[in-house]
């Protein structure tokens, strides 16, 4: 066991929660008021749903012994076998258990980010139930392809800190979601106006904050690579606030804070997958890419028809689809992408990206399926057009 | 006496006051109100999406006056709220039959 790694991860691993309830005030001040509730809710009732499934079966089904590539076994059910020292560890500078909490901030904020897609008219008992097989039967796998020494990594496909298993697959989810679900109701005619501009801006700089446990502590050691991954992490992120701003100036006449938090969040979302493979300099250009791409990104479901509310799929799809392929162009550290004269790493990246949205889409279609003849997933319309903190909480977020 | 009502832009609040506390008017009351009259809403844009907003925000100032006073007090309002441009807003004046001081139970023009 390594002291210092040990005491950076467990660092790391608590600036990763911190961003789950940073995405609740992000997506809870994008909504109605009448909703604000109800979509903080969804992420923050994963800190306890997501936590205690990962304890139970997740990390074990991750990161247990592999069985033909697929899914892990059943070694570390219930946590036995996770324990102080590093037996066992994936990463056998660290004990077993800060491996362990790290991965499970990464399990809890993947499925709060779904939530985007369904907001303001998702039932409450269906999205604990979707949430919890979700995380078994899709987030689990996905793990364990990249990280638990499944088929996906094995095939070398490079994915730093999560740009296939946090991103593509919770925005292949909310893509699924959305068309299941249909749309708001009014959608289309009546304005569906951010109530909390603030509180999306104040919850877009702790993603950023907390995305430095993220994607530095993806390196699962405090080294040169952490560095390395924080400042490519930053410059990114920075790139892609600039060039959504510009991009929007451009398009539609205004700079808006709403677009600096987005392409913010856009940055942090495509530099993910890349942030220890890439240098600081093509870390920026992947963020100038990311700011435009997403930027058009959050166009499609105008063009397509669909309700995703808070743009999951323009957004982590997208920036993470856009992160991916930019990997196995711009990677030089530790692997070579592209430009570094090794044109095969794209072709892996693309296949990883390819399965990933099969997979994840496929899933949780199904998943969605079962879970709505079970308990239902819409809200009744006299709840959803009442709002559903006062009719699924019996409570409001403001009294005035 | 008589009720004015003053709708109009909410950056004019103060000037408006100023005003109409120069010739003497010793109280009023200003609510926060949304509307529209010729000007129309206005575009509001959310990641790229367009929405028309069609109540815009006003404020309404109400003052009750001596009938004498009416014409002043309506022209330094209309004075103070002009930037000659769509959407400056309107001046009501209605009749009032009656008011009364609560703590004093005073009546009519000496109540306000």
């Amino acid at each position: 066991m390594n002291a210092t790694d040990n005491a950076f991860i467990i660092i790391c691993s608590a600036l990763v929660m911190f961003m789950t309830p940073g995405l609740a005030l992000f997506y809870g001040g994008l909504v109605r008021s009448k909703n604000v509730l109800s979509t903080i809710m969804h992420s923050f009732v994963l800190l306890g749903l997501a936590s205690i499934v990962w304890a139970v079966v997740g990390y074990t089904l991750s990161f247990g012994s592999d069985i033909g590539g697929l899914i892990g076994g059943f070694d570390f059910a219930f946590l036995s076998g996770v324990g102080m020292t590093t037996e066992g560890s994936p990463a056998d500078n660290l004990p077993h258990l800060t491996f362990m909490a790290f991965q499970c901030m990464f399990a809890v904020i993947t499925p709060a980010l779904i939530s985007g897609a369904f907001a303001e008219r998702m039932k409450f008992s269906g999205f604990l139930l979707f949430s919890t097989l979700w995380i078994v039967a899709v987030y689990a796998p996905m793990c364990h392809w990249v990280w638990g020494g499944g088929w996906m990594g094995e095939m070398g496909a490079l994915d730093f800190a999560g740009g296939a298993v946090v991103h593509m697959s919770s925005a292949a989810a909310a893509l699924a979601c959305a068309v299941l679900l249909g749309k708001r109701k009014g959608y289309g005619k009546t304005a569906f106006i951010p109530h909390n501009l603030p509180m999306t801006v104040l919850g877009a700089g702790i993603l950023w904050f907390g995305w430095f446990g993220f994607n530095a502590g993806s390196a699962l050691a405090a080294d040169g690579n952490a560095a390395n991954a924080f400042v490519t992490t930053h410059m990114a992120t920075a790139a892609a606030l600039l060039s959504w701003l510009a991009a929007e100036w451009m398009h539609e006449g205004k700079p808006t804070t709403l677009g600096a938090a987005s392409g913010a969040v856009a940055g942090l979302v495509a530099i993910t997958p890349a942030a220890g493979f890439v240098n600081p300099m093509n870390a920026i250009l992947i963020g100038l890419g990311a700011g435009v791409i997403c930027y058009g990104g959050i166009m499609l479901k105008n063009k397509f028809g669909y309700d995703d509310s808070l743009d999951v799929v323009g957004i982590h799809g997208v920036g993470g689809t856009w992160g991916a392929l930019a990997t196995g162009i711009f990677a030089t550290e530790g692997a070579k992408g592209l430009l570094y004269g090794n044109p095969g790493q794209l072709w892996i990246q693309f296949v990883s990206v390819v399965a990933t949205w099969a997979f994840c889409f496929i899933m949780t279609l199904i998943i969605f399926k079962v879970v709505d003849a079970v308990v239902g997933l819409r809200a009744s319309e006299e709840d959803e057009v009442r709002g559903l903190d006062v009719s699924l909480h019996s409570e409001t977020g403001y009294q005035i | 006496m008589k009720k004015v009502e003053i709708i109009t832009r909410t950056f004019k609040l103060d000037d408006i006051k100023v005003a109409l506390t120069d010739l003497g008017i010793q109280g009023m009351t200003v609510t926060e109100v949304k509307g529209f009259g010729r000007q129309g809403g206005h575009k509001e844009v959310y990641r790229g999406a367009e929405y028309q907003v069609d109540f815009v925000p006003k404020i309404k100032i109400e003052i009750i006056i001596d009938d004498a006073q009416v014409r002043e007090v309506v022209e330094a309002a209309r004075a103070a709220a002009f930037t000659g441009h769509v959407g400056d807003g309107k001046i009501f004046v209605y009749p009032v039959d009656e008011a009364v001081r609560i703590r004093t139970s005073e009546t009519g023009d000496e109540a306000i």
